[in-house]
C-alpha cells in the first residue's frame, strides 16, 4: 500500500442523468469515501464539471483516475496532483450570539474577510469564501460562541495557469 | 420513414448485422417480440431462462467475435440476465443486452415488474442507456454497438420503457456513422514505445511471451505466432488466451497460475522479461503478486490503459490494439536464435505439460478430456462450466485455434457452459460443439436442454460426474480439514457422516440419462474406463444433441495447484 494523499480531481462529463452515479460508483465500489463533490454546468451547457476531493492510497486513486477516464460519459479528467491550483469553498455558518458578543463575532468575521449573511435574535449567520484551511480556521475561531449549523459547499478548483 | 420504437429496435439490430437474438418475452417487451414475429432477417431463439439467453449471446460472441444480443423483459427478466452480463464484462466480451422497462411515467413508482436496471447493471456493463425519448433510440443503438465492439470490448445494456417501444418516430433513419467525443479508444500503439519494446526484447536473456484473451479479441494470433517463432521466445497463455497460440506448438509451455503447468510457473519465476499481450495479470495467474516474476521486466501491450500497472509494475506500456501493435513490433523486432534459455525451458517442459495417475478401475477425468481431444483432433469448440472439469479441459485439451475454448474466466460462472454452447453451435454450423460440465454446474442451467432439443442445436454435453461440487470439495480436502460441508450432491437428511464415498449406496439425483431422454435427447453413460471411448464415439455419432455422462473417480483433485495467496513456486503436486 502506498502513501495516503488528498487529491482534487476535476472531471468534465456529459451533462445528463446517471453520470454522477457512474462517477461516484467508482469510489464507493472500492470503499472510498468522497470528502467533497461539487457539480455544475460549464460554459457549454452539454458539459458538466465535477470537482471531487478524496483522500486515500495513492496507487488505488491512480487506478480510480484511470477508471474515470474509461467511463463513456467522461470527457476529460484532471488530477491536480502536480500543479498549482486555486481552490475555493463556500461556508455558511450560524453561531449563537447575544447582544453583548455580536460585535466581537463580527470582528472575527472581519478578520477573515467573512460577510454577515443574516442577523437574528440569538444568532448570526456568516458567509466565507476561501480555501479549505482558512475555512477550517474560521470555524475553529467561532466554536467558543456555539455553532448551531454549518453548511460547506465542498471545494471547486482551477489551475493557476493554463498549461 | 415512419416507425414505432419497437420497429426501430429490430431494424437497428438488422442494420448492425445481427443474425441471432436470444430472448425471453414478458410484458414490457411484447411490442418488440411482436415485430420479431415476422422479421425474416433475424432468428429469435427462445431460451428457457433469461440467464440462458445472456450466456448464449455471450457464447455466440466468443465463438465469432461478433456482438452477441439478448433480450429480456423488465424486473425479474432483466435481473435474470445480470449474471450473464457480469460474466461478459469480466471477460471483455462484446454484447448488447436489451431490456424492457415499465412505462416512463411509472419509473420510480415500484410499478409491476419494475427494477432500476440501469442502476443495478452500472458496475457490470461497459456502458448502459435508459431510453427516454423515441427520437434517441437510433443513436443509442448505434452507440451501444460501437461501444460494445471497439476498444476493450464489453457488454452494453439498453433499457427501453414500453411506452418508447410503442411511440412513433416520423423520420426514422439509422445513423451511418458515429463519433462519441468522450470515447476514443487508442488503436495504434505509440511508435516510440514499440521501439523501446523491441530493444528490450533484443536485450533480454530469458524472455517469455504471455498472451491473454486480448490476443483473441484483437485477432492477433497470427502476429503472435510470427513474433514467437521469429524470436524463439516461449509462450504461455492465460486460460482466456488458450487457442491464441497452438497448444501443440514446441514453443508453447502451457497455461500458468493456480492450476497451470509447473513449467509455465517456473519460467515466469525465472524469466528476465515478460512480453504480455492482452492479458491482465489476474490473481489466478500471478499468485502472491509481491513474489511474482521477481527478476522480470514487463512489456505490457493492452488496449485498456487502466490494465497497465494495475497489478504488476510495468516497464514499457504499449496501449492499443494487439494486432496493430504486434504488426508494428514484428517489423522491427530482432530475430533471436534458440539458445540455452530455450534448452532450460524445454527441460522444464519435459515430455508432457500435465500428467496424472492413470487407472484401470476408475475413469480419470483427464483421460476423458485427452480422449475427446484425440477423437476430435482438436477440431471442435469446447465450452465449459466452472470447476474442476474446467481446469482439466484447460490442462488436457490442446486448443489449436482461437475461439475454440468458451469458458467463464473472470467471473467463474457455473451454469455458463450449456447456454454458451448453444450460442457457439448456432454460430458455427457444422462444427462440433461440446459443453464439458461437472454434475454440479450442469444443473444450474439444465433447463436449456429443452432449447437445445426443440431447436435441434447439436450441442454435445459431457458430464464428468463425481457426485461432488468437486472444486470446493478440493479446497475443503486441502485447506479445511476434510470437512465436506455441502459439497456432496448425494447427501440427504438421513446421511450419517461418511468417510468413503465408494461405500455410499445413495442414488445420484437426477439420473442424467433419464433426464436427457425426458428432454428428447440421446444419452450415454460410462461407468468404467473401458466405456469411455465408446460413449464419446456414440455421443459424437448422434446427428444432433447428445448427453454423455462419465462416472469419474470421485476424489480426483486438480493438480498442480498453487494455493490462493501463495507464490508461483509453492506448488502442490498431489
Amino acid at each position: 500500500m502506498g502513501a495516503h494523499k488528498t487529491h482534487t480531481i476535476s472531471i468534465l462529463t456529459e451533462n445528463h442523468s446517471g453520470t454522477l452515479s457512474r462517477v461516484s460508483g467508482l469510489f464507493s465500489s472500492r470503499g472510498y469515501n468522497i470528502t467533497s463533490l461539487t457539480v455544475a454546468e460549464t460554459e457549454d451547457p452539454t458539459v458538466s464539471r465535477m470537482t471531487i476531493v478524496v483522500s486515500g492510497d495513492e496507487s488505488i486513486l491512480e487506478q480510480i483516475v484511470k477508471q474515470l477516464n474509461k467511463l463513456i460519459d467522461v470527457i476529460k479528467v484532471v488530477d491536480f496532483m502536480d500543479e498549482p491550483i486555486i481552490e475555493r469553498e463556500l461556508l455558511l455558518i450560524r453561531v449563537d450570539s447575544t447582544k453583548s458578543n455580536r460585535h466581537e463575532i463580527i470582528g472575527t468575521a472581519n478578520l477573515f474577510g467573512a460577510g454577515v449573511a443574516a442577523v437574528a435574535a440569538g444568532s448570526v449567520t456568516l458567509e466565507l469564501l476561501g480555501a479549505k484551511d482558512r475555512i477550517d480556521d474560521f470555524v475553529m475561531m467561532l466554536k467558543p460562541y456555539g455553532i448551531r449549523e454549518t453548511v460547506r459547499s465542498g471545494a471547486v478548483a482551477i489551475a493557476k495557469s493554463r498549461k | 420513414m415512419k416507425k414505432t420504437g419497437a420497429q426501430i429496435v429490430v431494424d437497428a439490430l438488422v442494420q448492425e448485422g445481427v443474425k441471432i437474438v436470444f430472448g425471453y418475452p414478458g410484458g414490457t417487451v411484447i411490442p418488440i417480440f411482436d415485430v420479431l414475429y415476422d422479421t425474416k432477417e433475424l432468428t429469435l431463439v427462445l431460451t428457457r431462462h433469461e440467464q440462458g439467453a445472456a450466456h448464449a449471446a455471450d457464447g455466440y460472441a466468443r465463438a465469432t467475435g461478433e456482438v452477441g444480443v439478448c433480450l429480456a423483459t423488465s424486473g425479474p427478466g432483466a435481473l435474470n440476465i445480470m449474471t450473464g452480463i457480469a460474466t461478459a464484462y469480466l471477460d471483455s466480451i462484446p454484447m448488447v443486452a436489451i431490456t424492457g422497462q415499465v412505462a416512463s411515467p411509472l419509473l420510480g413508482t415500484d410499478a409491476f415488474q419494475e427494477a432500476d436496471v440501469v442502476g443495478v447493471s452500472r458496475s457490470i456493463t461497459k456502458h448502459n442507456f435508459l431510453v427516454k425519448d423515441v427520437k434517441d433510440l437510433p443513436l443509442v443503438f448505434k452507440k451501444a454497438f460501437h461501444i460494445a465492439r471497439t476498444g476493450r470490448p464489453g457488454p452494453v445494456l439498453i433499457d427501453v420503457p414500453i411506452d418508447i417501444s410503442r411511440s412513433i418516430l416520423e423520420n426514422y433513419e439509422y445513423p451511418a456513422e458515429i463519433s462519441i467525443r468522450s470515447y476514443k479508444p487508442t488503436f495504434d500503439g505509440h511508435p516510440k514505445q514499440i521501439e523501446k519494446a523491441a530493444a528490450m526484447i533484443a536485450a533480454a536473456k530469458k524472455p517469455l511471451i504471455f498472451g491473454g484473451g486480448g490476443v483473441i479479441a484483437a485477432g492477433a494470433h497470427e502476429e503472435l505466432k510470427w513474433l514467437a517463432e521469429t524470436t524463439n521466445i516461449p509462450v504461455t497463455l492465460s486460460m482466456m488466451g488458450l487457442g491464441a497460440f497452438p497448444g501443440d506448438h514446441p514453443l508453447f509451455i502451457g497455461m500458468p497460475g493456480m492450476h497451470g503447468a509447473k513449467c509455465a510457473n517456473r519460467v515466469f519465476q525465472e524469466c528476465d522479461l515478460i512480453v504480455s499481450v492482452g492479458a491482465r495479470f489476474d490473481d489466478r495467474v500471478t499468485g502472491f503478486v509481491a513474489r511474482f516474476a521477481p527478476n522480470a521486466k514487463v512489456i505490457h501491450i493492452d488496449v485498456d490503459p487502466a490494465s497497465v500497472s494495475k497489478i504488476v509494475e510495468v516497464d514499457i506500456p504499449v496501449v492499443g490494439d494487439a494486432k496493430s501493435i504486434l504488426t508494428a513490433l514484428n517489423k522491427i523486432v530482432k530475430p533471436r536464435a534458440a539458445d540455452v534459455w530455450n534448452e532450460t525451458v524445454s527441460d522444464y517442459k519435459g515430455a508432457k505439460l500435465f500428467s496424472y495417475q492413470t487407472s484401470d478401475t476408475d475413469i480419470k477425468p483427464q483421460a476423458v478430456i485427452e480422449k475427446l481431444f484425440d477423437l476430435t483432433g482438436g477440431n471442435a469448440v469446447i465450452c465449459t462450466e466452472v470447476g474442476q472439469h474446467q481446469m482439466w479441459v484447460a490442462q488436457y485439451f490442446k486448443f489449436l485455434r482461437p475461439r475454440t475454448l468458451v469458458s467463464s474466466g473472470g467471473l467463474g460462472t457455473m451454469g455458463f457452459g450449456l447456454p454458451a454452447a448453444m450460442g457457439a453451435a448456432l454460430a458455427n454450423p457444422g462444427c462440433p460443439v461440446f459443453d464439458v460440465a461437472g454434475d454440479g454446474s450442469i444443473q444450474m442451467n439444465i433447463q436449456e436442454l429443452a432449447t437445445i432439443a426443440i431447436n435441434k442445436i447439436p450441442v454435445k454435453t459431457v458430464i464428468l460426474n463425481n457426485c461432488y461440487l468437486g472444486m470446493v470439495r478440493q479446497w475443503q480436502d486441502l485447506f479445511y480439514g476434510k470437512r465436506y460441508s455441502s459439497t456432496c450432491l448425494r447427501r440427504g437428511i438421513d446421511c450419517t457422516p461418511c468417510t468413503d464415498p465408494r461405500e455410499c449406496k445413495k442414488i445420484y439425483t437426477p439420473d442424467f440419462i433419464a433426464l436427457a431422454k425426458a428432454y428428447g435427447i440421446e444419452a450415454f453413460r460410462a461407468e468404467k474406463p473401458a466405456d469411455v471411448e465408446q460413449v464419446l464415439r456414440d455421443g459424437i455419432a448422434v446427428d444432433g444433441p447428445a448427453v454423455m455422462e462419465f462416472m469419474i473417480a470421485p476424489e480426483e483433485n486438480v493438480y498442480p495447484m498453487v494455493p490462493a495467496g501463495k507464490s508461483l513456486d509453492e506448488i502442490l503436486e498431489g
